[in-house]
């Protein structure tokens, strides 16, 4: 087997299980860049992913093919409104974020299940018809060699998500709205001063976390899974998390944090077809994005730090 | 009223409550929306948990990893610590007391403190792991212990495949001497799952109190978790205090784990997801107001919630999910205890 050949098997993988890594961890970098630290990724994917399915499952017969997309923009907007909890609870009532992050999570496991009972009647969905197929982008794939590796059995969804970052760094780095959502995270009462309204601030930061990291779940169910159960989103929504950390709380080092702990999960799936890999176990591949993340926290692997003021509420005239 | 709200010890008693009711009600208006009947719900939920001396215990049963957990997440907290990690020194625990109990022979009165003990140790070494990183390296215990769960889930469940597999996702059995479980106990209780295991969650809640009220160590580990930088100025050593109450509250949840073990499950299954102890053990601590006797009785009422959901589906038709909705409810309305303080201001200018 060719290092070539090789390339043809990883990089298609690694994008493909990326794309909803890379959209939800930028929806934490959205939050955090606020102010506001959000545990609830996980919760709020797994209620994209919820979103997502059930509006396919409902769509499918009436617009074929376009549920999916559609699906997704349902559960963007599904995910945003739930993250209104987080706001409300962590914003205005003051509430411990992590706290509030973890509660997100548990009543976002609760409530899918308690809604998926409640319409089917059962403990999880079907499979949908139409899924967001791996499909050979046109053109582009009959180049040799660089067709085969980058444009050919990948769901378009990772290419929107690559753009996605990259317009997030734009938007964070290059814009007035930007520069007010990193102000509010790093110094509230400055940004206060200067006229500001730190809460509206972190609303949108939260909110717009909760619309992408309801992409991001709505993705992995509807290109990655294929139906909701209660496991589908089992731990993507940390790993996300963990993306945004170990990418520096910056959009483009979450995408690239992201695109490698996809290629980490990836590898512990298609390892076993690759001569290097068949040897090490499987559970070191899988565990790896976790431990490091711990040591880029430790600062072994370049330091990171959050935002100043991510996790503290910010009260009006409190020094 | 407004005395109330100037008594903080009397608030801190008054939040929880007042969150329980309020999770409860909103329970009950998703019933409601849901085309469910509240009323039969409740009374079929009120059921499974005091319905019959077997649900009594299995409740206690299901109380007495609850109130570890959040004992483990309470005695951090008391440190100004967030332990979220407390499922993964719950996994570590659990497959420590199920080895112990497993490979080793001895006689019982040794085998169960011993499997205990090592169930408290592993716990306790991964609970370091984030106290020290976060004494050493000021890295932010949260992320480290949610990124650590990860890693014993999946090599937890990596090991037992490899060294202690029995088939069918399981590990072997633990041997009749390391064992909590009781025929005693589960005759009186009509043929329930309790055990033992009950006396050792009672036992670390009066170990907990008795170190944090009666002792040195007790007072410099509160003393941090006021006010981290007066305490250094005090002369007190923070990171020893940091890194010891992380260990202290990894063996906690190690000795949960040792419930599972030791007593409900005698072996260990291959998980593929989390079994969620860890995280309501956050809700107990919270309803509990980290106070160690507030926790039993907050463990034991989400104990009783969890195995009484069955219950409920079945008699009331009631999705079991509902239950853990009501629990992420509480936890909101603890966290935003503001709210609460914010209404009752309202209610008591109202009244005057």
């Amino acid at each position: 087997m060719s290092f070539l050949d090789i390339l043809v098997i990883i990089i298609p993988a690694t994008l493909y299980t990326a794309a909803p890594l890379i959209f939800t961890a930028l929806g934490g970098v959205m939050s955090e860049r606020s102010g506001v630290v959000n545990i609830g990724l996980e919760g709020l994917m797994l209620f994209g992913a919820f979103a997502g399915v059930v509006t396919t499952l409902t769509l499918q017969d009436s617009v074929g093919a376009a549920a999916p997309w559609i699906a997704i923009v349902v559960a963007a907007i599904a995910s945003g409104i739930f993250s209104l909890v987080h706001a409300v609870a962590s914003i205005t009532f003051r509430a411990d974020q992590t706290v509030s992050g973890v509660a997100i999570n548990m009543l976002a496991a609760g409530l899918t299940l308690f809604l998926i009972r409640r319409i089917y009647n059962k403990g999880q969905t079907d499979f949908v018809d139409y899924r967001i197929n791996k499909q050979d982008v046109p053109f582009l794939s009959d180049i040799p060699v660089i067709g085969d590796i980058f444009f050919s059995r990948i769901p378009y969804t990772s290419y929107i998500a690559i753009f996605v970052a990259i317009l997030v760094w734009y938007i964070i780095f290059k814009t007035p709205f930007g520069l007010r959502l990193r102000s509010v995270g790093e110094h509230p009462m400055a940004a206060d001063t200067m006229g500001i309204n730190v809460n509206r601030m972190r609303y949108i930061g939260v909110v717009l976390s909760g619309v992408f990291a309801g992409i991001g779940g709505s993705v992995y169910a509807l290109s990655i899974s294929g139906n909701f159960t209660g496991h589908t989103i089992a731990g993507q929504g940390f790993l996300a998390l963990a993306a945004m950390i170990f990418g520096k709380w910056h959009p483009i080092g979450a995408l690239g944090a992201a695109l490698f702990f996809g290629f980490a999960t990836s590898l512990s799936i298609t390892g076993a077809q690759i001569p290097l890999l068949q040897n090490i176990p499987s559970v070191f591949l899988i565990i790896a994005p976790y431990v490091l993340t711990i040591l880029a926290l430790t600062g072994f692997v370049g330091r990171a730090d959050a935002p100043k003021a991510s996790g503290i509420p910010y009260v009006k005239g409190h020094r | 009223m407004q005395k109330l709200l100037k008594n903080d010890k009397l608030f801190n008693i008054v939040v929880p409550i007042f969150s329980a009711i309020l999770g409860m009600l909103v329970g009950a208006i998703i019933m409601l929306i849901g085309g469910y009947d509240p009323a039969a719900g409740f009374s079929a939920l009120f059921q499974g948990m005091f319905g019959s001396p077997k649900n009594i215990g299995e409740m206690i049963r299901a109380a007495s990893p609850l109130i570890l957990a959040g004992l483990a997440v309470g005695f951090a907290f008391k440190t100004g610590l967030f332990n979220i990690g407390v499922e993964g020194q719950l996994l570590v625990g659990w497959l420590a007391s199920v080895y112990v109990g497993y490979a080793l022979n001895l006689p019982a009165v040794i085998h169960i403190p011993v499997a205990i003990l090592a169930a408290a140790i592993a716990g306790g070494l991964w609970g370091m792991i984030p106290g020290f990183l976060k004494a050493k390296f000021k890295v932010h215990e949260v992320i480290v212990t949610i990124m650590l769960n990860y890693v014993a889930l999946y090599t937890t469940a990596d090991i037992i495949k490899r060294y202690l597999y029995a088939g069918n996702e399981k590990s072997y059995k633990i041997q009749e001497s390391a064992s909590l479980s009781s025929g005693f106990l589960s005759d009186l209780t009509n043929g329930s799952r309790l055990h033992w295991g009950i006396l050792a969650a009672v036992l670390m809640a009066i170990i907990m109190w008795f170190l944090l009220e009666k002792t040195t160590t007790g007072y410099e580990l509160k003393a941090v978790g006021y006010n981290r930088h007066a305490s250094q100025y005090a002369g007190m050593n923070v990171s020893k205090n940091i890194v010891f109450s992380m260990t202290i509250s990894g063996a906690f949840a190690g000795i949960a784990g040792a419930m599972e073990g030791l007593g409900t499950f005698q072996n260990m299954t291959v998980l593929s997801a989390f079994t969620g102890t860890g995280f309501d053990g956050i809700a107990v601590a919270l309803l509990g107001a980290n106070n160690p006797f507030g926790i039993i009785i907050a463990g034991v009422l989400f104990g009783g919630l969890n195995t009484a959901a069955p219950q409920m589906n079945f008699n009331a038709n009631v999705p079991s999910e509902l239950v853990e909705i009501i629990i992420a409810l509480i936890i909101f309305f603890v966290a935003s205890s503001y709210l609460i303080r914010l209404l009752l201001t309202r209610f008591s200018k109202e009244g005057k």
